[in-house]
């Protein structure tokens, strides 16, 4: 277990001062300016050589997305953009950030803006997220007030940041819709390229990060990367926000270790499966786009991007959402594809209709509502969204129905036979009716 | 996707107060000179704050007209972000989440108590004080079931607390924001089994540097909103 000397959000239950005086008492803000004065290019380094990934679910290297900001500014302002359009089922981790811990937030955005030599920073929250605005704001105003942050700061650094709202679309946890919204428009995903470190924000080079992946940098500066990277295993290094949710018997927010064992991570902060282990059916380990892993294979897996990858899943936001055999799992799945039909922004053809289609066929399954042949066909239709569409949502929708086929196609059949064997005065319709 | 349309009854117009005017200039005033647009969420969702928790069409045209902004484009964005209210909503509006973490934890028994207490999704009970509605994942999973009344998040809820929590509501009783049982935040139930070190919370506060011999970025940016 990690020891709470190496927990960088020491606040995230929110039971010391989420203010200044906490924060201070909590050695953030400590030593930021000698971490500035060794410059843009060390700060670039240490954070690729501490190996964090990003923690917004796609685990790309930060370092790295830092780097490509372009060196010298061709007249253009530099962006930061913080994603706190934190909306994944399954994901509540970066609220506890901004409503607990938000100093390490605030210091992440002035390093990380300090290494892109931007000068402004907006940070995106979630429109529900009232509450966590309103407190990360008071925290931004009272490091204004500290000279933090600001035009003329301590640090002779010019250096605002906004705190800027959505209202409900989860579409705007992509990262170019995020833009998008953030100019005052609908939350459609942008082609790629151009990226947005070449045209981002009001066409200017911009970089959007998740609320972790910066609240974890200004520890890693103080610490060093050396201390991040030796905390789980190559590749998969450092510390991780977990959250775990649904049947377990206390479900919490908790920093562990990366390449933590499930078991370790369920049983020590979770207090067990509700019903003991034997009563697992099955994890979604990283918010609901994460295919489902069945139990025989959660005995030995390991959380963390590997060790999810290896069962054919993915580590995601490590939102882990557990259900015990009393669940549904048909269900379970229709209820994700119900989400992601909602949330399709309707600019990819087979995004805004594969998703309501998905939903219909599920829902039907989860009655037993269907024919054994349309199983296939809705394999075959997931694979057709998967990959064509603009952004990933299209793909986060197809992988829950394929993880619900590829490990419960005997449930969906038992489901039909079920069905089949009562007399029903309708006649079974078939997909895309 | 979900088909969003405007109520088909509107007010004839929307009163475009000295305060919101206020909000409206703090809120432009965050984004670079030529860029306004940029608040046309915050503002419409402070304009259905001012006019009653739902966003009449006189008060899309106000915000388009402010922000310089063709009607069209507000409207789009009127319809395309859920939270905006295109229809009258209760004073106390539950948005009830349902999503899978949710659902695993109950929110179906919790629906059954808005559909008793309530009244049909998206109707405001006669005394206009009540009304709901089912939203996706609100993102505060690990205190599940929880659902959204106004600004505020109740959570850790079971059928009884969250009937309990209407009838406060609606009598104007104090009512206690969050969880509904003895939990604090996300910690697990019972208490915090971790961040018990007495020495992470008794660091020497942080001196405040000196503005002088400040480091400078390597490129010259111009500062933001240029």
């Amino acid at each position: 277990m990690l020891a709470d000397k190496d927990r960088i959000f020491t606040n995230i239950y929110g039971l010391q001062d989420f203010g200044l005086k906490g924060a201070y008492a909590r050695g953030n803000w400590d030593g930021t300016k000698a971490i500035l004065e060794k410059g843009r290019d060390w700060i670039i380094n240490e954070m690729k050589a501490s190996g964090l990934r990003g923690r917004g679910g796609a685990g790309f290297s930060t370092g790295m997305k830092w780097s490509f900001m372009p060196k010298q500014s061709d007249g253009r302002p530099h962006y930061l953009v913080v994603n706190a359009d934190e909306s994944e089922p399954g994901t509540c981790k970066d609220r506890e950030i901004m409503r607990n811990d938000p100093h390490t937030l605030i210091e992440g955005c002035l390093i990380a803006s300090f290494a892109m030599g931007a000068h402004a920073a907006y940070i995106y929250v979630r429109g529900e997220y009232i509450f966590e605005r309103n407190r990360l704001q008071a925290a931004i105003d009272e490091a204004y007030e500290a000279r933090l942050i600001g035009k003329d700061n301590v640090y002779g650094y010019p250096f605002d940041l906004y705190v800027h709202h959505g209202a409900g679309a989860y579409i705007c946890g992509e990262e170019t819709a995020l833009l998008e919204s953030l100019e005052g428009k609908k939350g459609m995903p942008r082609l790629k390229p151009p990226f947005p470190a070449n045209m981002g924000l009001y066409g200017c080079p911009t970089t959007v990060n998740n609320v972790e992946s910066i609240a974890v940098a200004p520890t890693i500066l103080r610490r060093g990367a050396a201390w991040f990277s030796s905390i789980g295993r190559p590749n998969n290094v450092g510390t991780k926000l977990f959250s775990l949710a649904g049947h377990v018997n206390t479900p919490c927010v908790v920093e562990e270790a990366m390449s933590i064992p499930f078991r370790e991570l369920v049983d020590k902060h979770g207090g067990g499966v509700r019903g003991g282990w034997d009563n697992l059916l099955g994890i979604i380990p990283g918010g609901a786009s994460c295919p489902v892993i069945p139990a025989d294979q959660c005995e030995d897996l390991i959380m963390d991007f590997d060790g999810t990858r290896a069962v054919k899943s993915s580590f995601g936001t490590a939102g882990v959402l557990v259900m015990d055999k009393s669940t549904d799992i048909i269900k379970a799945i229709a209820r994700i594809s119900a989400f992601f039909k909602h949330e399709s922004c309707g600019q990819c053809t087979p995004c805004r209709e594969g998703t309501g289609w998905m939903w219909r066929v599920v829902n039907r399954m989860a009655e037993g509502r269907a024919q054994k042949r349309e199983i296939d066909m809705l394999l075959e239709v997931t694979t057709q969204i998967e990959g064509h569409t603009i952004c990933a949502l299209g793909d986060a929708a197809a992988w829950p129905v394929q993880g619900l086929i590829r490990h419960y196609r005997h449930v969906i059949e038992e489901r039909i036979d079920q069905y089949a064997a009562n007399p029903h005065p309708d006649p079974v319709p078939v997909a895309a009716e | 996707m979900s088909v969003r349309r405007l109520a088909a009854e509107q007010p004839e117009s929307f009163d475009f107060t000295p305060e919101l005017e206020a909000i409206a200039q703090k809120l432009t005033a965050k984004y670079p000179e030529g860029r306004q647009a940029s608040a046309v969420v915050p503002l419409l969702w402070e304009a259905q704050k001012s006019a009653g928790g739902w966003l009449p069409e006189p008060a899309i045209r106000a915000v388009a007209e402010r922000l310089g902004m063709a009607n069209i484009r507000v409207l789009e964005i009127a319809t395309f972000y859920t939270m905006f209210n295109l229809e009258p909503v209760g004073r106390h509006f539950v948005q009830l989440c349902g999503t899978t973490p949710c659902m695993l934890r109950g929110a179906e028994e919790i629906r059954d108590v808005c559909r008793r207490k309530i009244g049909p999704e998206r109707h405001v009970s006669a005394d206009g004080q009540l009304s709901w509605l089912e939203v996706e994942c609100l993102g505060a999973c690990t205190n599940a079931p929880m659902v959204q009344i106004n600004d505020d998040y109740y959570e850790d809820l079971t059928p009884e607390t969250f009937e309990k929590l209407l009838d406060d509501l609606v009598a104007g009783r104090p009512v206690k924001i969050g969880p509904q049982n003895s939990r604090h935040g996300s910690e697990p139930e019972g208490g915090a089994r971790v961040l018990t070190d007495p020495a992470l919370y008794a660091h020497d506060v942080a001196p405040v540097v000196p503005a002088a011999e400040a480091p400078t970025s390597g490129a010259s940016a111009p500062t933001s909103g240029e």
